[in-house]
This record gives structure tokens, C-alpha cells and sequence, in this order.
């Protein structure tokens, strides 16, 4: 059936359906939905370039990695640091370097400069722990986060310390958001079909096979790590830039525990698993909060109590899990093989 | 000589908790190698099991007001009960799924677990009278050491002991440690492998629950959050000590504590508030160092 199939369909179908799925939601909910729906649906688009981000280091490479949410603190404070109005970064965040405390960066310029630093920040700490392997490296990638967290969390000076960094330009609305979608999307597909991509998959496959075959592999993971750090890096700024504060403990384990549930409900090794996921997930999540909010049915509301919400979510993630065990999409990609991709007999 | 008498009680007593708590995960991953995150929330709930339903700051005791020799049972009994409910409900279910599958069922019920305590009793820490003649401070060679702190050392090390006789003496210790170095080796020489598996998960619950136990009279208060602290601690433990070695989860979960202790007593005071970097960048460090762990067991080597 695959010789069938034009390389165009190969290629470019599974990134056009996830960005045209994307791209309705984010319709939806400009041309219909009201404030509060706005911004669920740009959180919606935020954790799918957080959990396409974890796709791309823990789908391609099979390793369970707990510290990806460090990235996107690094990035959520990078852009902090830069966008915050210099009046009042005077005040709060007085260790910074003179330079930063005296400018004003526009987003556009922290969106690329902020998840760069997590970028470098993962190539340096990687060099060290792609060593490892296995639930080793899940552990140090853990250790890793732990690192980060006590450092943001006790830096009084520049990171403020446990208490929230305010003043952050709100600029992330659900098109910004999208566009980090868009971006998390194509980067996360043009790397799993570049030859980095394929050599790190077969190196999750079959390490002996691929190293045996010349596959560097601690060299693969670091690429993978790196990338997935700046795709994780924009997620932080997106989200700095949504809520317009940041603490340190909003990028802790609650953070990396729901975004690890969301890749491997959706199932981890396939980008189409991680995106939907994310939305399958978050849909649940909404509908539950509104059931928790009340229902109006004839005359009276009907309500779930406060609370069932979250355990209906771990009992709904446990089902999932039990019948699916490799995730909604079972791995696979979504693709599109007929129209305009189709080959007809005239043209073989 | 008092000061490093003190420090040495410290990290044992800080040690003991960790080590308790690794042995729990060590025991489930050795079995069925699922890393169970749900642990720390067993921990949690039995410590919420001895108080009534309530959101009030000041807690009533429910089990808790039971006379101690009733409790103590009462308690592992209840640890042990959600544990191997959690494995008849959800766990045997993915026998079959890879570990990442497994990890986050583990998550997701613990999620369940967490939320549906903070249903009952709000988020906020309570205060809990649990022993308050033990807290009475003792002196050992000039040390002036709380009595509990003793007696958790003392209670870790029975705990340790009958276990290990358990693991060493009996049928089904023996079928564990079989089932721990290769299971379906074991399955084939005729170790059941739902029966080993239950025995290590109630085993596992009442571990889970002897912590809660001693945390609870220890810190005075019951936390949601309490149980998970100890819980990445004691995974972090079972790995440094190699997966699948029960002496090795115990002993790093010893070497943590004490590296805690240490480092709070060691680091210049303006890098003590960043004691916990410290203590991950040396997990890091000993992961680099043996990424197999210190005491990992023959089966662990990869062999090519």
C-alpha cells in the first residue's frame, strides 16, 4: 500500500492535517467564542508547544526525560528579564546586569533570544547527561529540573525568588500562540524526517544496530535535546507573555507530570500522538470544569462537586491507558493519502 | 563531639525515611519494573486515614485516637490495602504495556489519590498530635536528641531486618527475589506470578504506611504534599543504588539523607538556601560516575 502513496503524501500531509486541525480550533474560537474561551484555547496551543517540544527529545530518542519543563522556566524567566518595563525591573530584579536593567527588548527579539538560552543551557548540561541512558537519564534530566527549580526559586536578586516576577507585557493571545503551534509543528516533523530524526529513531529501536552502523548516538540526543529545549524555551516565553507573571513552582512537577500525561495518552512516539494528546486532554479538562461550574437543566443547575473534576481526569487517563496502551493515535501518524495526493493510473 | 553526634542522628533518622521509602518503590519495580508514582500518595493517605474529613486547620482524630497497639496495625493494614487495590484495579490491567505506559497509569491514580484527599481535607497543612510523649528530648553522650528520633532509627532497622529475613528465610521471599532477578525465568520454574506480585505490592503499601506513621509524629503535621517529597527522593535512592538491588536502594537512600544533613552543615551560609542544587548536581554526578548504580545487580549489565 506504501508504493501507492506519492512522496508528497508522505511528507507534507501529517504536518498540513495538524496544522489545519490547529488552525480550526483557533478559528473557532476567534469567530465564536468569547473571552474565557479565548484564552483556554491559547493555553490549548502553549501546552502543544510545550508537549511537541518532550515529543521531539522523548519520542525520537525513548528516553523519559523529567526536566524538559526546566527549559521552559529558563525561557519564561529569559523573557522576563527582557521585556519587563526597565522602571520596574529597577526595583524588583536589581542583580541583573546593567545593560538588560536599563533596555526594553520588543517579544519578537525575546522570542528568539530567551529560548535560545535554554537552547545553550541544554547543550552545555547535555554534553554531560546524554551519557546516560535508560531510567538513568530520566533521573538525571529529574535531577536536572530539581537544580533549576531550588536556583530560581532561592536567586532573591534576579529571579526574585519564590515570589511571582510581575510585569510582564501580556501580548500572548490565541494568533501568537498559534503561530508558536505552527512553528512547534513543523520544526517537531522536519526533525524526525531529517536524517538526525531517523538516525536517533534507530537508535531507539535498535541501539547496537544503529551504533553498529555508525549512528553516534549521545551525539543524536544531544541535537534532539538542544532543539526540543528551544521549541520548550518558546513555550515558556508564550506562557510569560499569557499570564503576565512567573513563579517558579508553575514550571515544577504538576507542570511535567500533566505535559508527560498528554504525550503518552496521546501516544509518544508519533507527533500526531503528541498534539493530540494535548487536545484530547485539555477538551476533557474543559468540559469537566464546566460541569463543575453548573449546567443549567430546565430550572434548576445541575453541578458536579468541586474536585471530581481532577479525579474524573486521572480515572478518564487511567482508561485511556488500559485500553490503548501505546496512546490514542497507537503511534501512527495521521495521514492523508487520497486527494490531491492520490496517483491515478495516468500518471504512473 | 556532641555536634557530630547530632549531625550522624540527623542523617540517619532523615536517612531512614528515605530508605524505607526507596525499599517500597525498589520492591515493585523489582517485580514487575514499574516505577510507582502513586507511592508518595499512599504515604499521604494513610496519614490522612487517622484524621475526620474536615477543612479546618485543626485536625480531630479519627483512627488516630485508637490506642497505639491498635493503630500501628490498623494503619499498615490500610497502607496495604490501597496498594494492592491499586494493582487488582489498575496495574495488572497493564502487564503488558512498556514502562512509560505503566509510569504515567502510576501518576494518574496517584493524581486520583491526591486530589481525592484534598476533596476531603482542603490544602492546607494540618497539625497532628500523634505520640506527643515521644517528642521528649533524651540525652546519649552529652546529645541532647529527641526520642523519636531514636526510636524511627530503631524501628527503620527492625523494619530493614524482618524484612530481609522475610526476603531470605521464607518460600515467598525466595519466589521475590527469583521473580526480582528474571521474571519469566521465574514464572517458568512455577512462581505465581500474580501471588509474588500482591505479597510485593502489600509489602510495598505497608512500607509506604510505616512512613507515614513515623513522618506524621515526627513533623506534627499532615501535608498532601508530604508524601511526594519522599517519594522522588526515594526513586532517586533506588536508582543511585542500581535497579533491582533492595540493599542498594537502601544504603543510597541512606547516603542521601546523610549527603543532606551534610551539606546543610557544610555549605557557607549564603549557599545554604541552594542545598538542594547541591544534593541533585551530586545525583547527577554518582549517575555519571556508576549510571548503573552503586550496587547493581548482575541481571542489570548490559551486555554488549
Amino acid at each position: 500500500m506504501n508504493a501507492h502513496r506519492s512522496v508528497l503524501a508522505r511528507t507534507v500531509s501529517t504536518p498540513a492535517l495538524l496544522i489545519l486541525l490547529l488552525l480550526a480550533i483557533a478559528l473557532v474560537a476567534k469567530l465564536f467564542g468569547s473571552g474565557p474561551f479565548e484564552r483556554t484555547v491559547t493555553e490549548l496551543f502553549i501546552r502543544i508547544v510545550l508537549v511537541v517540544g518532550l515529543y521531539i527529545f522523548i519520542g525520537n530518542s525513548g528516553v523519559m526525560s523529567f526536566g524538559h519543563v526546566g527549559f521552559m522556566c529558563l525561557g519564561a524567566y529569559g523573557t522576563a528579564w527582557l521585556t519587563i518595563p526597565p522602571a520596574m525591573k529597577k526595583f524588583a530584579l536589581t542583580g541583573l546586569p546593567d545593560f538588560i536593567l536599563q533596555h526594553q527588548a520588543p517579544i519578537a527579539l525575546s522570542l528568539v533570544l530567551s529560548p535560545l538560552l535554554a537552547a545553550v543551557f541544554a547543550l552545555l548540561i547535555g554534553r554531560i547527561l546524554m551519557r546516560l541512558a535508560g531510567i538513568a537519564a530520566s533521573i538525571a534530566t529529574f535531577a536536572m529540573l530539581a537544580v533549576i527549580n531550588t536556583v530560581y526559586s532561592n536567586w532573591e536578586t534576579v529571579t526574585g525568588a519564590t515570589s511571582s516576577v510581575v510585569g510582564i507585557p501580556m501580548k500572548t493571545g490565541v494568533w501568537l500562540s498559534f503561530g508558536g503551534a505552527l512553528f512547534a509543528v513543523i520544526v517537531g516533523y522536519g526533525y524526525g524526517i531529517s536524517r538526525y530524526g531517523l538516525a536517533l529513531r534507530s537508535a531507539r529501536d535498535e541501539a547496537i544496530a544503529a551504533a553498529a552502523s555508525g549512528v553516534d548516538i549521545e551525539r543524536q540526543r544531544l541535537i534532539a535535546f538542544v532543539i526540543s529545549a528551544f521549541v520548550i524555551g518558546v513555550a515558556g516565553v508564550l506562557y510569560a507573555h499569557f499570564l503576565g507573571v512567573v513563579n517558579p513552582d508553575a514550571f515544577y512537577l504538576n507542570l511535567t507530570f500533566i505535559s508527560l500525561a498528554m504525550l503518552v495518552v496521546g501516544g509518544m512516539n508519533s507527533l500526531s500522538g503528541a498534539v493530540i494528546g494535548v487536545v484530547a486532554i485539555s477538551a476533557m479538562i474543559e468540559i469537566l470544569r464546566a460541569l463543575e461550574k453548573g449546567i443549567p437543566v430546565g430550572e434548576a443547575m445541575l453541578a458536579i462537586p468541586n474536585g471530581v473534576q481532577e479525579i474524573a481526569i486521572g480515572i478518564a487517563m487511567i482508561v485511556i491507558l488500559i485500553f490503548r496502551p501505546s496512546g490514542l493515535m497507537r503511534n501512527r501518524e495521521l495521514r492523508w493519502s487520497r486527494w490531491p495526493f492520490e496517483r491515478t493510473s495516468e500518471n504512473k | 563531639m556532641t555536634a557530630i553526634l547530632q549531625i550522624v542522628f540527623d542523617a540517619l533518622s532523615l536517612g531512614s525515611i528515605y530508605a524505607l521509602g526507596a525499599l517500597g518503590i525498589a520492591l515493585i519495580f523489582g517485580v514487575m519494573r514499574l516505577v510507582n508514582f502513586a507511592h508518595g500518595d499512599y504515604i499521604s493517605f494513610c496519614v490522612f486515614a487517622m484524621l475526620v474529613p474536615s477543612t479546618d486547620a485543626m485536625s480531630e482524630m479519627f483512627l488516630g485516637s485508637l490506642p497505639t497497639v491498635v493503630l500501628v496495625p490498623v494503619i499498615l493494614l490500610i497502607g496495604a490495602g490501597v496498594s494492592v487495590l491499586s494493582e487488582i484495579v489498575v496495574f495488572r490491567r497493564l502487564r503488558d504495556a512498556n514502562p512509560a505506559t505503566m509510569m504515567i497509569a502510576s501518576f494518574a491514580l496517584g493524581f486520583i489519590l491526591k486530589h481525592f484527599l484534598l476533596m476531603l481535607f482542603s490544602s492546607r497543612p494540618k497539625s497532628i498530635n500523634l505520640w506527643p510523649d515521644l517528642s521528649l528530648p533524651v540525652e546519649i553522650l552529652g546529645a541532647r536528641l529527641p526520642l523519636l528520633q531514636l526510636i524511627a532509627i530503631g524501628i527503620t532497622i527492625i523494619i530493614l531486618v524482618a524484612l530481609s529475613a522475610f526476603l531470605k528465610q521464607t518460600r515467598f521471599g525466595l519466589e521475590m527475589r527469583a521473580a526480582a532477578e528474571n521474571f519469566t525465568m521465574a514464572r517458568m520454574l512455577g512462581v505465581k506470578a500474580n501471588r509474588v506480585i500482591l505479597i510485593a505490592f502489600a509489602i510495598s503499601g505497608m512500607l509506604a504506611a510505616s512512613i507515614g506513621l513515623l513522618l506524621a509524629a515526627q513533623t506534627g503535621t499532615a501535608d498532601i504534599q508530604m508524601g511526594v517529597s519522599v517519594m522522588l527522593v526515594a526513586f532517586i535512592a533506588t536508582v543511585i543504588g542500581g535497579l533491582g538491588s533492595l540493599a542498594g536502594a537502601v544504603v543510597a537512600g541512606y547516603l542521601i539523607g546523610a549527603a543532606s544533613v551534610l551539606m546543610q552543615v557544610i555549605l557557607p551560609l549564603e549557599a545554604r538556601p541552594f542545598r538542594d542544587a547541591f544534593v541533585y548536581a551530586a545525583v547527577i554526578a554518582c549517575l555519571i560516575w556508576r549510571p548503573q548504580g552503586l550496587f547493581a545487580p548482575k541481571s542489570a549489565k548490559q551486555r554488549v
